[in-house]
């Protein structure tokens, strides 16, 4: 195929489904499964092959309150969860997924998920950052573990269930955008074939994003190539809100200088994170539990060390993480996959030696509204959530919101199946019911989509090439959103990230391409996503310019406190001319006691 | 630092071929890997072409063949390997574009082994108040089986799979069946053994051990298909 073709839909493939599922990491392959073997007529978009999505590098654990360790509930997870968030998190979302998560994760068991065991046979847990029995009185042992390849096993056993259940896959396929009908109701997806480099329309009564998370947008991050949010930037371009897009969760421990993960398992396995006097230095800023407080507090604390003129090495620049005291037979043991990390990437053995580390861009708190339904909400002009027909979100794109301003280690894996599954519960029931909207035939708006893919098949240009790369751009957005947007803000920083972001999407629009091939043609893949990154940067920036306060992983310097008066709310941020609303946080839980903000101590 | 790199376009020329490229020596550094070389040759030539996603070895999309060896580029180290560096698509399976193969068939082998866990008969549902108890010991066993990451660096280095892709299941697939034949918690055991007892399906596999090899996992495929060979004998004998 030519690529004069691409926007023409009349060379488009078409296909027809009740529903679309967008991602095939956790939360995208449990919403299938359920779809699947309720035989409905399903399909997955994939940009990868599904077990390279990017659930596979999660490491530590999946909470839930089996209490096979140590006595446990989930009421205190919730608590704990609600907490960890700074009170940002919405109470009804974390009531429920705190209450599904021990039936989900034995649930998983059943599956196929090789757990490492106790000794009574059950599945093993592990402390981690941020939990507690008994609403803060004692350190709870409550994530569950294969190892360190936590994520891994999900992702794979998943993947093995749904092939069990004949899931319909489009691998190594780009979404490109919603498509819309003429009354502009959700009516499908267009997406690119990569391989082939042909364009697809997939109609379907209903899509479910669970397109992950987007760290690629900073210098340092532990997220993969994919991760650039895709189904985010295609919810703003669709003329609807994101939520809460100036919380990213920085992770303490990152391999300093590179980024790649050292999962909050080491510490729950003993542990510490020493500065340059050799210093174990949690104990001065969470006295309680020191090493495992809630992640933005350690990585806070790190960031402080470094600034204050105590970090390690020569250029002092980051701390170090010590497990050399802990039996080096529970470190091959418990923690196999992130000795291998230090040992190919900083040739150490953490048996004998602490690691450098230092925070790294690792997770998304905000993303595309929803309620605990996985549906998409957006708001009326009087200020109301409205869900938008046909349209579901989970996994790290949506924002339930159960991790708010600050996500505990371990909820992630757990968000992505709870709600990953309730999406699809929701969406069995929707399917059986009549179809009141978009059919087969309704005629569709496709003059977007059309725009979008002529501009990118023009920018292929021998004559007029600019000395510009898409790389190019793609490292100044990352550094500028590294040094204005990172662990601390202020009002001066953002306020520049503002007026680099304007310049970095002019240079896009300018930009042009040098490979013109259809098959396999990773420029133009990687340009649509740039636009999508910078997109998402650009809500982030206005975003957390707005925010006048400080609370959970959003450290404005110049608002230090938080302030539950005038900022207990959520922020939705809209393309169009960069308008911000805001809606209440949910504090009223499903059926327990709601818990009133208080002062966050660890 | 010199490399030598395989292309193919299939748009744009009939016949793959080698093209030179070459990094400037202070871009690379001692911990700077392949991945990462590649990714400064790309600013050269945006038209050169492979996947890649986790960077840290545990998605396994960016298996090559290396001077020879099959190898994950995100995790090995450029000055480990003596120049020129000689860059293919893992051998074996059609090329779509440079070096970027088709892996469908060594996926479909993965499928037929019925890759997933049976805990339970087929019309008994599972019983969500209670986990499946497996000891310590029984879990351990799956060590070294469950941690494949499917990216193929194993089933393309052998000859077998090269010679009969089409009929020997591969290494990848047969370590995915022995995790499931050995789980404590699976119930189909004996039916999963007579499905692989095959001339072509198991029996292709000629102890050549190029798999365990090549593994950037660090798993042995080889020990595992030995371990399915013996347990479909001590079924015949029982």
């Amino acid at each position: 195929m030519s690529l004069a073709e691409l926007d023409n839909p009349a060379q488009w493939d078409i296909y027809h489904f009740d529903a679309v599922i967008v991602g095939a990491g956790g939360a995208g392959l449990r919403s299938a499964l359920q779809l699947a073997q309720s035989d409905q007529n399903v399909a997955v978009v994939s940009k990868v092959f599904p077990t390279r999505s990017h659930t596979v590098a999660a490491q530590g654990g999946i909470n839930a309150a089996l209490g096979n360790l140590s006595e446990d509930n989930w009421h205190w997870h919730m608590y704990d969860t609600i907490k960890g968030s700074d009170y940002l998190g919405d109470q009804d979302a974390i009531e429920f997924m705190c209450r599904e998560a021990a039936e989900i994760v034995r649930e998983l068991e059943h599956f196929g998920v090789p757990f490492s065991r106790t000794d009574a046979g059950t599945i093993y847990q592990r402390p981690f950052g941020g939990q507690s029995q008994r609403f803060g009185k004692s350190q709870a042992t409550r994530t569950c573990a294969a190892a360190d390849r936590t994520g891994h096993a999900i992702l794979h056993t998943l993947y093995q269930q749904n092939l069990k259940a004949g899931t319909t896959f489009f691998n190594e396929a780009f979404a490109v955008d919603l498509v819309k009908d003429a009354q502009g109701e959700v009516a499908g997806l267009v997406i690119l074939d990569i391989a082939r480099g042909k364009v697809q329309l997939l109609r379907a009564r209903s899509v479910v994003l669970a397109t992950g998370g987007a760290c690629q947008l900073f210098e340092t991050n532990t997220n993969a190539k994919i991760n650039t949010g895709d189904g985010l930037a295609m919810v703003l371009r669709a003329g609807l809100p994101l939520q809460d897009m100036e919380f990213w969760q920085f992770h303490p421990t990152g391999v300093a200088g590179k980024g790649m993960l050292l999962s909050e398992a080491a510490r729950g396995e003993g542990g510490v994170l020493r500065n340059a006097e050799g210093r174990a230095f949690m104990v001065d800023y969470a006295p309680n539990v020191k090493d495992l407080a809630s992640r933005d507090v350690v990585a806070r604390a790190i960031a402080v060390e470094v600034k204050e003129g105590r970090g390690c090495g020569p250029n002092k620049d980051h701390v170090l993480l010590d497990l050399t005291h802990l039996d080096a037979e529970v470190i091959k043991q418990r923690l196999p996959g992130i000795r291998d990390i230090a040992l190919t990437f900083l040739g150490l053995d953490m048996c004998d030696s602490p690691v450098p580390v230092y925070p790294t861009a690792h997770y998304m708190m905000g993303g595309i509204p929803t309620d605990f339904h996985g549906r998409v909400l957006t708001q009326s002009v009087q200020g109301e959530a409205t869900p938008v027909a046909g349209l579901y979100a989970i996994g790290e794109c949506a924002c339930v919101s159960v991790h708010g301003a600050n996500r505990l280690g371990g909820n992630s894996l757990l968000d992505i199946v709870v709600f990953g599954r309730a999406a699809a519960r929701h969406l069995q029931a929707a399917l059986a019911g009549p179809n009141t909207r978009t059919q087969a035939d309704s005629p569709l708006d496709l003059a977007p989509i059309q725009q979008r893919l002529a501009h990118w098949q023009q920018a292929v240009s021998d004559e007029a090439r600019s000395e510009d790369s898409v790389a190019a751009i793609r490292r100044d957005l990352q550094a500028a959103m590294q040094q204005d947007c990172g662990v601390f803000r202020t009002e001066e920083t953002l306020t520049q990230l503002c007026a680099s972001l304007a310049a970095l999407q002019a240079r896009l629009k300018k930009v042009s391409l040098q490979d013109a091939s259809a098959a396999f043609n990773l420029e133009r893949l990687e340009a649509m996503e740039l636009e999508n990154l910078m997109t998402l940067a650009t809500a982030t920036a206005y975003s957390a310019l707005a925010r006048k306060e400080s609370r959970g992983a959003h450290s404005r310097m110049d608002y230090p406190d938080r302030d539950d008066q005038a900022w207990l709310k959520h922020s939705l941020y809209f393309l169009q001319d960069h308008r911000l609303t805001y809606k209440p946080v949910n504090l009223t839980p499903l059926t327990v006691d709601g818990f009133e903000p208080k002062a966050r101590v660890y | 630092m010199q490399f030598s790199i395989y292309r193919y376009q299939p748009e744009s020329h009939d016949e793959p071929y080698m093209q030179s490229f070459e990094l400037a020596d202070d871009r690379i550094n001692d911990d700077t890997m392949l991945l990462g070389a590649l990714e400064m040759l790309r600013e050269q030539d945006p038209t050169l072409t492979f996947r890649s996603s986790c960077k840290e070895g545990v998605c396994g999309s960016d298996g090559m063949n290396v001077n020879g060896q099959n190898v994950l580029s995100c995790i090995t180290q450029v000055k480990s390997l003596p120049a020129p560096v000689v860059i293919r698509p893992m051998p074996g399976l059609p090329v779509i574009r440079d070096l970027v193969i088709d892996m469908d068939l060594f996926y479909r082998h993965y499928e037929s082994v019925d890759p997933y866990l049976q805990p339970t008969q087929p019309n008994q549902t599972i019983d969500l108040d209670h986990e499946l108890l497996q000891s310590p010991q029984e879990r351990e066993r799956l060590d070294g089986s469950y941690e494949c990451i499917l990216c193929g660096c194993c089933a393309t280095s052998c000859p077998s799979f090269w010679w009969n892709p089409d009929q020997f299941h591969g290494p990848a697939a047969l370590l995915a069946a022995r995790r499931f034949v050995i789980d404590s918690r699976d119930i189909t055991t004996r039916d999963r053994l007579e499905k692989l007892d095959d001339v072509y399906k198991t029996f292709r596999c000629r102890n050549i051990q190029n798999c365990t090899a090549s593994c950037p996992k660090g798993l042995n495929p080889s020990q595992a298909i030995n371990e399915l060979k013996s347990l479909m004998l001590k079924k015949q004998v029982d």
